[in-house]
C-alpha cells in the first residue's frame, strides 16, 4: 500500500518535472518551422535553392565545432593566467583579452586570413602554409578564445576561496587543486555562459564568407547570384542556421542537465 | 612525549598595519593535545594557518618535525602532506562523492592505487562513524556528518599533525557531540592536535595545554583545569566571563 503510494508520487513528479522541462517556445517554434520547411520542401524553387546551399552547412559546422574547441582550450589558459597572482602571467592574459575584444570579429579573421596566415608561411618558408579554411577557424578560435576566457575567469572567481585552501591543505599543488576542484565547479556553474557563446559563435562563423571559405552563407550568395532568386535563397539560408542554432541549443540544455551537481 | 614536532619561535604575522600574529612561541610536544583560545580577531587562525604555510610567515621560524617550512626554497606540499587541517565551514568538494572526497588526494599526492586509497577511505568512513553514507554527496549530509569526512579526508594522507580551526562552531548543538567524539578518539590514539575551540568539555577530557591568545600574543598557557577556574591574567578572567555567561 505504501509502496504503491510512493510510486505513484514518484511518477506523478516525474511528469511534472517533464512538463516544466518542456521548453513550450520550442515547441511552437518547431511547429512553425516544420509547417515552412514542408511547404518549402514542396515547392521547386527551394529545392533547388536548398539543393545548392545544404553542402555549405558541413563548412559551417565544421568551422563551429573546431573553432570552439580552440576557443575553449585558449579561452581556459588564458582565463587561467587572468586569475593568477603572478603579474607576469596576469598581465599576458589581460592583455590577449584586452586586444581582442576590442577588435570587431571580422577584422581578426581578416588579419588571420591575409596577414598571420602569410606571416606564418614566409616565416617557415612554407612548410606551415596553412588552408584558408583552417586560417578562418584559427581566428574565429582567437577571437572567442577572448570571451570565454572571461567567462572562466568569473567562474572561477565564484568557487569559494577555501575550496582552494582545503585542496591545498591536503598537499595538492596550485594546478592539481585547479583541475581537480576548482575547475570541476567553476565549469559546471558556466555551462549557460559557454552555451551561449557556442550558439554565437555558430552564427559568426557566417563571416567567413569574407575570406571566400564556401560556408553556408556563401554558398547562398553564389545561388543568389547565379539565379537571382535572393527572396528564396536568404529564406533558406536563414532557415538552416535556425535549425542549427535550435539543435545545439537543445544539446547546450541536455549537457548542462547532465553535469549539474547533486 | 619530550619531543617537540611543532617549534614556533617569535613568529610574526601582520596583513598591512593588522598585526595578526605580533611574536608567538609555542612548542608542541609529539602526540600532545595543544587548545587554543581567545577572543575574535585575537590571532588563533592565523596562528594555525602559519603552521601548514596557508599563510606566509613575516617574520619567524617555524619547524614541523624537523623541516624548516620558513627556509627558502621550501617544498610546502611536502609539509601540508603530513599536517591535516579541518576547517570551521568543512570545505567538503561539493562535486564529489564521500568517498571521492577522500579519495582525491590520496590518488593525486599520495599516488596510491585506487584499490588501496579506497579500502582507507572506507575504514576511515567506519572510524568517523557514517560508512553507509560513501556514495552520497555532501549536500545531502547534515553539518556534523560533513565535518567527520572532512575529518576522514584529512586523515587519509596519514598526517603525523591535525589542525583544527573551530571544528564544531558552524554546528548546532546536538551535532557537536559527534564531532568531538571523533576528535576524543583521535587523542587517545596520540595523534598531535592543536585546536583552536572554545569546547571546555573537550578541553578538560583531552587536552594537556590551553593557549590564551589576545591581540596576536600568548597571554598565558596553562593546564585546563587551572586556566578555566583559576587564570593568572585579567584578560584571560574576562574573556572566561564572557564565554561562560
Ligand atoms: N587575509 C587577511 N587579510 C587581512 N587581514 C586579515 C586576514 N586574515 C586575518 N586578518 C586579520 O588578522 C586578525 C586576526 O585574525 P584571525 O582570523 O587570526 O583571528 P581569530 O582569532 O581566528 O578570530 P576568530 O575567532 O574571529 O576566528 C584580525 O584582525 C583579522 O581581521
Ligand atoms: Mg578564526
Amino acid at each position: 500500500m505504501i509502496d504503491e503510494e510512493q510510486t505513484d508520487f514518484e511518477e506523478r513528479r516525474t511528469l511534472s518535472d517533464f512538463l516544466r522541462e518542456v521548453p513550450w517556445w520550442g515547441v511552437i517554434v518547431a511547429g512553425v518551422g516544420i509547417y515552412v520547411l514542408i511547404s518549402m520542401l514542396t515547392n521547386v524553387l527551394y529545392i533547388e535553392a536548398f539543393k545548392a546551399i545544404l553542402p555549405g552547412i558541413r563548412i559551417t559546422l565544421e568551422v563551429t565545432f573546431l573553432a570552439y574547441l580552440l576557443a575553449l582550450i585558449l579561452g581556459l589558459i588564458a582565463g587561467m593566467l587572468r586569475v593568477s597572482r603572478n603579474p607576469v602571467l596576469y598581465a599576458l592574459g589581460t592583455l590577449y583579452v584586452e586586444v581582442i575584444r576590442g577588435l570587431p570579429m571580422l577584422v581578426i579573421i581578416l588579419y588571420a586570413g591575409f596577414v598571420i596566415g602569410p606571416a606564418i608561411r614566409d616565416a617557415t618558408h612554407k612548410v606551415v602554409d596553412l588552408p584558408m579554411l583552417s586560417r578562418a577557424i584559427v581566428g574565429l578560435g582567437i577571437g572567442y578564445g577572448a570571451y570565454l576566457a572571461e567567462v572562466y575567469r568569473a567562474g572561477i572567481e565564484s568557487v569559494h576561496g577555501g575550496q582552494m585552501e582545503a585542496a591545498r591543505s591536503l598537499g595538492m599543488s596550485y594546478l592539481e587543486a585547479m583541475r581537480f576542484v576548482i575547475l570541476p565547479q567553476a565549469i559546471r556553474r558556466v555551462l549557460p555562459p559557454l552555451g551561449n557563446n557556442f550558439i554565437a559563435l555558430l552564427k559568426d562563423t557566417s563571416l567567413v564568407s569574407v575570406v571566400a571559405i564556401p560556408d553556408l552563407l556563401q554558398m547562398g550568395r553564389l545561388f543568389i547570384s547565379r539565379t537571382f532568386r535572393a527572396f528564396e535563397g536568404y529564406n533558406s539560408v536563414a532557415v538552416l542556421y535556425l535549425l542549427m542554432t535550435f539543435l545545439l541549443s537543445a544539446l547546450v540544455r541536455y549537457v548542462e542537465r547532465r553535469w549539474r551537481i547533486p | 612525549m619530550s619531543e617537540p614536532i611543532i617549534q614556533i619561535r617569535n613568529l610574526r604575522k601582520y596583513f598591512g598595519h593588522v598585526h595578526a600574529v605580533n611574536g608567538v612561541s609555542l612548542d608542541v610536544m609529539f602526540g600532545e593535545v595543544l587548545m587554543v583560545i581567545g577572543p575574535s580577531g585575537s590571532g588563533k587562525s592565523t596562528l594555525l594557518r602559519c603552521i601548514n604555510e596557508l599563510e606566509k610567515p613575516t617574520t619567524g621560524t617555524i619547524i614541523v618535525d624537523g623541516m624548516d617550512t620558513t627556509a627558502k626554497g621550501f617544498d610546502v606540499n611536502q609539509l601540508r602532506a603530513e599536517v591535516g587541517m579541518v576547517f570551521q565551514s568543512f570545505n567538503l568538494f561539493p562535486h564529489l562523492t564521500v568517498l571521492q572526497n577522500i579519495l582525491l588526494a590520496q590518488r593525486v599526492v599520495r599516488k596510491r592505487d585506487e584499490k588501496e586509497a579506497e579500502s582507507i577511505s572506507r575504514d576511515l568512513l567506519e572510524k568517523v562513524g557514517i560508512p553507509e553514507k560513501a556514495d552520497v554527496y555532501p549536500s545531502q549530509l547534515s553539518g556534523g556528518q560533513q565535518q567527520r569526512v572532512a575529518i576522514a579526508r584529512a586523515l587519509a594522507m596519514q598526517p603525523k599533525i591535525m589542525l583544527f580551526d573551530e571544528p564544531t562552531s558552524a554546528l548546532d548543538p546536538e551535532m557537536i557531540k559527534e564531532v568531538l567524539d571523533v576528535m576524543l578518539d583521535l587523542a587517545r590514539e596520540g595523534m598531535t592536535m592543536v585546536v583552536v575551540s572554545h569546547e571546555m568539555g573537550f578541553a578538560r577530557a583531552a587536552a594537556r595545554r590551553v593557549v590564551f591568545m589576545d591581540n596576536g600574543v600568548i597571554v598565558e598557557e596553562a593546564a585546563p583545569d587551572v586556566l578555566f577556574t583559576n587564570p593568572s591574567h585579567e584578560r584571560t578572567k574576562l574573556f572566561l566571563s564572557k564565554i561562560l555567561h
